[in-house]
């Protein structure tokens, strides 16, 4: 696992896909994080946490559109998938890799918590819950984004596929308002990945949300491993 | 060792590979020789883990690639049929890569260095892949089976888009590395399985149609009654005097090659030599041999064989009668 995930993030920054995530995420909190907290003088940073919601639906995408299309049309999973490694290895490898790049992002976010403690008191802790959040968030989304780059040798498609998967995920919530029949209704917001985060960004710290995300994420890891493993058999 | 039993691969109802048992031993040098669509990709894939099959069994050095795929890949070295390349490393980066892919133990750099010098491209180390040429590109494919040392080399036309010198480089060198592991290669040049193979198992169609030793199938597949003769005289009295020598079935006339001087495809009765006799009665007439080859089987005339038998003289008979049609309308 240690030489794909060396080799991946090396890659994300050899391919600038890397620098362009990271620069995206930058500006994108950047920018949500004037139109919030500076612009009404606030502390709060909770409206920047939830907006960057949204900015992942686009950017989670762009960086695993490429994990497994490209390998596929490059034909070098005959390299990886002949080699002495597992599937679960190999995928976690990618996996692990974009988390490091994401999860870089995700600190930058700090830098902006440190601008606002020079003006006023920071709530710390609700901006650690904020970080954990993104974090849990951001890991499920990468997990939706290597499903759909599993299934396809087309990272353009990747990248729109795993765009309308992450999307459908946050709507699943807005569909339950508008569904009529009450248990249906009840259990897809349960499963909105909106409902689930949204907490977080009050700095509400709710254990089944982190339970919720963590269950996605490996299940869609899972998910992709059976697609690997099932091209073999085609 | 290599075992291989009834292995099947079926794509809907397409069989692509069709239940080939075979068993490759240690220091055996295996040749897959094939036409296009034969199954010996989709054979190696099986091998090699990249696919599963449809039934059957896979064995390396006992290993059974399905059960226990990881032991199993840890004693194969593969070169697909497209180099699986990372084009934006260097050929350093790109070997480290693989070195730490297969867990490799043996000391790094030294053993890098090695494989390098033996594919011959240890100039081109700190290239990018992507700037390499074709030939180059094949050779990093063939350094990164290397890595490792693996008991167990796999290669898919391993001399596909070189030139002829580094053709015969790379046929020296899998002679060398078949010494002391377990060599499989696919082509679907009958020179070049000849020239490197220890045996042959010729696939045509998912099927086994001849598993040999090279030298047996050599002697069964070359065409000594079948030559290619340059001679310095008059066409239509060559021809003319050519068929009357016993055994002669037919004799073509194919270009001028020089002034006077003809390029003729003679057939005879398999099993007849008519080299001698052919010489003869050239010499009495005072007309010249200035080359004389036999003509080489092509792949298609050896699945004709392998798989027809009997019938096949008959059908080269009728082959050359089109041939000499052919050229008939040709000429006019
Ligand atoms: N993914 C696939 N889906 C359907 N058919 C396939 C697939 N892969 C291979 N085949 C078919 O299986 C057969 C064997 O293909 P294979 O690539 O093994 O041939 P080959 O002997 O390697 O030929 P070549 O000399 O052209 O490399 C072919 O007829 C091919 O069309
Ligand atoms: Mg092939």
């Amino acid at each position: 696992m240690s030489a794909i995930l060396k080799r991946e993030t090396r890659a994300y920054f050899d391919s600038l896909i890397g620098y362009i995530f990271l620069t995206a995420f930058f500006a994108g909190s950047g920018i949500l994080f004037g139109v919030t907290s500076l612009q009404y003088g606030s502390t709060d940073m909770s409206g920047m946490y939830s907006g960057l919601f949204f900015i992942l639906l686009v950017l989670i995408p762009i960086l695993t559109m490429r994990t497994l299309s490209e390998e596929k049309r490059q034909k070098t999973d005959q390299l990886l998938l002949t080699a002495p490694i597992s599937l679960t290895s190999l995928v976690l490898g990618k996996f692990f890799a974009a988390m490091i790049i994401y999860s870089i992002g995700v600190c930058m976010t700090l830098v902006y918590a440190v601008v606002i403690s020079f003006f006023g008191a920071v709530s710390w802790l609700t901006v650690v819950g904020n970080v954990v959040g993104l974090l849990l968030l951001g890991a499920a989304y990468i997990a939706v984004g290597m499903l759909i780059s599993s299934l396809t040798e087309n990272q353009v498609i990747a990248a729109i596929g795993g765009f309308a998967a992450t999307l459908l995920l946050y709507l699943i919530g807005t569909v339950a308002e508008i569904i009529p029949v009450q248990w249906i209704s009840k259990i897809l917001s349960e499963l909105s990945f909106a409902t689930r985060y949204n907490p977080f960004t009050y700095g509400v710290f709710d254990f089944s949300n982190v339970l919720f995300f963590i269950s996605a994420t490996v299940i869609f890891i899972f998910m992709t491993i059976r697609v690997l493993e099932r091209r073999r058999w085609s | 060792m290599i075992e291989v039993r009834n292995l099947v691969k079926t794509y809907g109802d397409k069989h692509a590979v069709a239940g080939i048992s075979f068993t490759a031993n240690d220091g055996e040098i295996l040749g897959f020789l094939g036409p296009n669509g034969a199954g010996k990709s989709t054979t190696m894939n099986i091998l090699t883990g990249y696919l599963s099959s449809t039934s059957g069994e896979a064995y390396i050095n006992g290993h059974d690639i399905l059960e226990d795929p990881i032991a199993a890949k840890k004693e194969i070295g593969y070169l697909p049929e497209f180099p699986p390349l990372y084009l934006d490393m260097t050929v350093r980066e790109y070997l480290c890569f693989v070195y730490e892919l297969r867990g490799c133990r043996l000391p790094r750099n030294t053993h890098l260095k090695e494989i390098c010098e033996l594919v011959k491209m240890d100039n081109v180390i700190d290239r990018r892949i992507n700037n390499l040429s074709k030939g180059y590109k094949q050779r990093v494919g063939l350094a990164q089976a290397l890595v490792g040392n693996p008991n167990v080399l796999i290669l898919d036309e391993p001399t596909v888009g070189l030139d002829p010198k580094q053709i015969i480089e790379i046929r020296t060198l899998i002679k060398k590395l078949g010494k002391n592991h377990t060599v499989i290669l696919s082509s679907h040049i009958l020179s070049e399985v000849q020239a490197v193979c220890d045996r042959i198992v010729v696939i045509n169609q998912g099927k086994i149609v001849a598993d040999d030793t090279a030298d047996n199938l050599s002697r069964e597949l070359t065409a000594d009654h079948k030559l290619i003769a340059r001679i310095d005289g008059p066409k239509d009295e060559v021809i003319k005097l050519v068929q009357t020598i016993p055994g002669v079935v037919s004799i073509v006339a194919d270009m001028q090659r020089e002034r006077g001087v003809w390029e003729y495809n003679i057939e005879a009765v398999e099993g007849t030599d008519i080299r001698r006799e052919l010489n003869r009665r050239l010499m009495s007439r005072n007309w010249y041999i200035l080359g004389l080859r036999s003509s080489e089987l092509s792949l298609e005339d050896i699945f004709l064989k392998l798989t027809m038998g009997e019938s096949v003289n008959e059908f080269l008979a009728d082959k050359a009668d089109d041939l000499a049609e052919h050229y008939e309308e040709a000429e006019k």
